[in-house]
């Protein structure tokens, strides 16, 4: 257990530190020097304050070194400053990984608190009509664009209430932070919930064919009981690990969920980043959602370890 | 009851086992049609569109959907629906372009660590689960913003990160197929590793290649209109689904709702039915996957 | 005696694309309080089906029972409605398992699994549930049954893990055990051992065991009845002495030189020209059984009159039954 703990430790350290150099040579080869663009917008003409630029951001250094003096900070907690705010990008960052992260918990319960119920209903009912709207849901779920469904939203509140629900930074109570909260999460987890439901769905249906199944039947228990004490434990083991990978795509739901919304978020911090070619904020933030995925997926599978306990006692 | 089980179609050639399989999956049957007419409406699309999506109209500008504009008109008084199909194509190059390089690479690159292993192996892996610490959409973003928005960049950019969600299928479909029987019987005949590859491997990773790509079909298509989405995609005067629908149609919302339902309509549909053939194709070809 | 266990007539279809296939025709047989009765027949040949439609698990759909009585104490379970058939399920009649190794829940405790169903059938507080889940694993000779009572199935070897799914069927005293080839996934030296353990438990608490099997040496050491089946018929039915000293039908007749040494263990004799043969030819697919006996293509005495009609199945001997136009 423990050494299993310490392989998987060392593991995320070699992903993220190849996840750095990528994401470092990646914006390296971009076309245009940086100084070249900063330089233009700014209108400057003079050679000599480009020659300061590059400079300043220590574009003149080789490329081992200008990586070095990125991973050296990034271990001490200096990611450096915003190109376009020169601002420290710890200070950019950290405001809005909570926006994000409540974002995405609540799209997250969501998706969790409708797909698998939705799951069970669907497999106990196999070829029902029930089943098939299920289904039929929980794929267009898989097809609509995040944003589409965040914009159809937006135009029924339009349509209702006649208004569109604005972001505030610092709603009054908790319901209004939730009710402002909710259509984006709701609209960006339907996408999880579709894919939740759809695996529990078929955990389930493999789950009820198994022989302790039947056991469990010939002991007498009810349906109900058979259903939910003996198959559905069984049958939302491998859920738990889609629910890991699923965080990650969620982030991706998230980039074009707060653009719709307009909420200030860090995923949409990015795209804004990669616009204004900020390079020192896309790295790191590459960085932290790295980070954030690779956690997710360990606290994941300690999570799997904990409930099976074939994993828990197999040493 | 073993006797009774379906032992799958009695093969009398290809029409008839389409056909078969046309009458047990009729919802892939659905997928199928609405792909077709995707796929021909982006062929054809010259043809198909009443109007030239590019010409503009100062005058035309937000119509509503009805008489010469079928779906509306946008901003600049273009036509929505002849945009919407020519913006099919669009999306078919991306979707195609996209998951053949991504398939393809992938399948040589699982192909390759199944059959070398070793360091080779454990190199992919590691590069591997460095793709996978990034979202599919964070890869794409980051890839387009270095190697700059145009078409050809866009289906680069999402390729890359299929790659290897395909090689980790294929490697291990490679792996558990070198442990078969008739896979080690051809080897101990004397045939070369090589031609074993050839001949038994890789024919057998082709189903399981098939499914995959198609289920990424949809995903590609999706990624492709985030990225228009936000502006980093498909460049103008290219008309991209995702464009169609970017950040403006959060105000149009209001004011044009044809501008915001239409482009998202057919992005979900042609995902919708990419999804079906997906599943269809799936249960077919590859039980060992089936729900 | 009166018996326990009686069951008349049983039909059990399976409604499938190919069309119906009938598992089960017209099975019937008795089974006294105490008694083994073995059910012996090929793969296929309907036996499973026959245990499951006694408990009334038959996956519904495809699977029907359409007609026939399962009289246990005089009630017929098969006019139960769901709820009192669940009452009957595990309380009166419980069933074991062939894969010990899939057929208990992997995410629960042996000790859980048993308790769940002592609280569910015997209406005992959770305690006292356990206190009988550890006896019962007592009962069944597993050593420190209350640690064990805590462990995993995957804890468990294959025999520790048939005791406990004994240990569970027995719990609530049932009349009726149904064992379907409880000892075929295990080893021959773990065979021999829960065999014994099944005589043992079934003289102390006068239980009535059915018992489904492929393998006569089972048989032989454990049953003192025997039905024959094949195709989903009844063929024959005897003593096991009368039948491994007689068999009529030819198909246990070839049964029983297919395999060595029967019934050394109980002194039956066999004759010294039963050599090892096997019989050629394949089970017939249930939908697409012959006109005539389902045996009749793979018999070497068949005649026309076997390739044409159904034998009956009917008194031969005393005490001793079989479907065979020849015998």
């Amino acid at each position: 257990m423990l050494s299993y703990l310490i392989r998987r430790l060392l593991l995320m350290v070699v992903t993220l530190f190849g996840v750095s150099v990528a994401i470092f040579l990646l914006l390296r080869i971009v076309p245009g020097n940086i100084a070249d663009i900063l330089f233009d917008s700014a209108g400057l003409i003079d050679p000599a304050e480009k020659q300061k630029i590059v400079a300043d951001l220590g574009l003149d250094l080789p490329l081992p070194l200008q990586y070095w003096q990125w991973l050296n900070g990034l271990l001490h907690g200096d990611l450096g400053f915003s190109y376009v705010s020169e601002k420290p990008v710890i200070d950019e960052i950290l405001p809005r990984i909570p926006i994000t992260a409540r974002l995405a918990a609540l799209a997250m319960i969501f998706a969790v608190c409708a797909g698998v119920p939705l799951g069970v209903i669907s497999a106990v009912r196999q070829n029902t009509k029930l089943d098939y709207a299920l289904r039929v849901l929980s794929l267009s779920g898989l097809s609509m664009p995040s944003f589409w469904l965040g914009l159809l939203i937006l135009m029924a509140c339009v349509r209702w209430f006649g208004t569109i629900p604005i972001y505030d930074r610092a709603p009054e109570t908790f319901w209004a932070w939730l009710a402002m909260l909710a259509i984006p999460a709701a609209s960006v987890g339907f996408r999880s919930s579709a894919l939740i439901m759809r695996l529990t769905r078929s955990s389930m249906l493999e789950v009820l064919r198994q022989d302790f199944v039947r056991t469990a039947k010939s002991k007498g228990l009810s349906d109900t009981a058979v259903t939910y004490d003996h198959a559905l434990r069984n049958a939302v083991l491998p859920v738990i690990t889609t629910i890991g990978v699923e965080t990650a795509f969620l982030f991706g739901g998230l980039i074009v969920t707060e653009t719709v919304f307009n909420i200030p978020g860090v995923a949409r911090f990015l795209v804004e980043a990669i616009r204004w070619r900020d390079y020192p904020m896309v790295q790191n933030l590459v960085m932290f959602i790295a980070v954030v995925v690779v956690s997710v997926n360990l606290i994941v599978d300690l999570l799997y370890m904990l409930v099976d306990p074939r994993i828990r006692y197999s040493e | 009851m073993s006797t009774t089980t379906a032992t799958g179609p009695v093969t009398h050639g290809l029409m008839s086992t389409v056909w078969y399989n046309a009458r047990r999956y009729p919802l892939g049957v659905a997928g199928a049609i609405i792909m077709i007419v995707f796929v021909l409406s982006a062929i054809f699309a010259t043809w198909v569109a009443p109007l030239d999506p590019f010409s503009t109209n100062a005058k035309a500008s937000l119509a509503a959907p009805g008489g010469t504009y079928l779906m509306g008109a946008d901003m600049m008084g273009r036509d929505v629906f002849s945009r919407l199909i020519h913006g099919a194509r669009v999306s078919l190059a991306v979707a195609i372009g996209a998951t053949m390089i991504g398939s393809g690479v992938g399948a040589a690159v699982g192909l390759a660590c199944g059959y070398i292993g070793g360091w080779f192996d454990l190199l992919v892996q590691r590069v591997t689960e460095v793709f996978q610490a990034l979202p599919l959409l964070v890869m794409a973003l980051v890839i387009t913003a270095s190697l700059g928005p145009s078409l050809r960049n866009t289906i680069i950019a999402i390729a890359i990160p299929l790659i290897p969600i395909v090689s980790r299928v294929i490697r291990s479909n490679v792996l558990s197929l070198r442990e078969m029987p008739y896979v080690e019987a051809a080897k101990a005949t004397g045939m070369s590793e090589w031609r074993v590859a050839i001949i038994h491997v890789l024919p057998n990773t082709l189903a399981p290649l098939i499914v995959l790509a198609t289920a990424q079909l949809g995903s590609t298509i999706l990624t492709e209109a985030s990225l228009s989405f936000l502006g980093l995609g498909v460049p103008e005067p290219y008309p991209s689904w995702g464009r169609m629908l970017s950040e403006s149609a959060a105000e149009y919302v209001r004011t044009a709702p044809w501008l915001v339902i239409y482009p998202g309509l057919a992005i979900s549909l042609v995902v919708f039915g990419s999804n079906l053939l997906g599943d269809a194709l799936r249960d077919a070809l590859d039980p060992r996957q089936r729900d | 005696m009166a018996p326990v266990l009686e069951v008349s007539g049983l039909t059990t279809v399976f409604h499938t694309r190919r069309g119906l296939v009938q598992a089960v025709q017209d099975v019937s047989f008795s089974v006294e309080a105490g008694e083994t009765l073995a059910i012996v027949g090929e793969s296929g040949c309907g036996k499973t089906i026959t245990a499951l439609s006694l408990m009334r698990l038959i996956p519904q759909p495809p699977g029907e029972i359409v007609s026939g009585s399962v009289k246990l104490d005089g009630t017929d379970l098969l006019r139960l409605s769901e709820p009192e058939m669940r009452k009957m399920r595990g309380g009166k009649i419980a069933m074991i398992f062939q894969e010990p190794m899939t057929a208990l829940n992997p995410l629960m405790t042996i000790g859980k699994q048993i308790t769940e169903m002592v609280m569910l059938h015997d209406g005992l507080p959770k305690a006292a549930a356990r206190t009988r889940a550890v006896e019962m694993l007592y009962h069944v000779r597993i050593p420190e049954p209350e640690r064990r009572a805590k462990e995993y199935p995957h804890q468990m070897s294959g025999g520790m893990r048939q005791r406990a799914m004994i240990a569970m069927a027995l719990a609530c005293k049932p009349k009726v055990l149904v064992a379907d080839e409880p000892t075929t996934a295990l080893d021959v030296t773990i065979q021999a051992q829960i065999l014994d353990l099944i005589g043992d438990l079934q003289r102390e608490f006068g239980t009535a065991v059915v018992l489904i099997t492929h393998d006569l040496g089972v048989v032989a050491e454990t049953a003192q009845r025997v039905v024959v089946m094949y195709a989903g018929r009844k063929v024959e039915e005897a003593s096991v002495e009368d039948l491994f000293a007689n068999p009529l039908h030819p198909y246990p007749r070839g049964l029983l030189g297919s395999i060595p040494r029967v019934g050394s263990a109980r002194g039956l004799d066999v004759s010294p020209d039963e050599r090892l043969r096997e019989i050629s030819g394949m089970v017939p697919a249930l939908n697409d059984l012959p006109p005539g006996c389902a045996f009749a293509p793979r018999c070497t005495q068949a005649d026309d009159k076997c390739r044409s009609q159904i034998p009956p199945f009917e008194l031969k001997q005393p005490n001793h039954f079989a479907a065979c136009w020849q015998a």
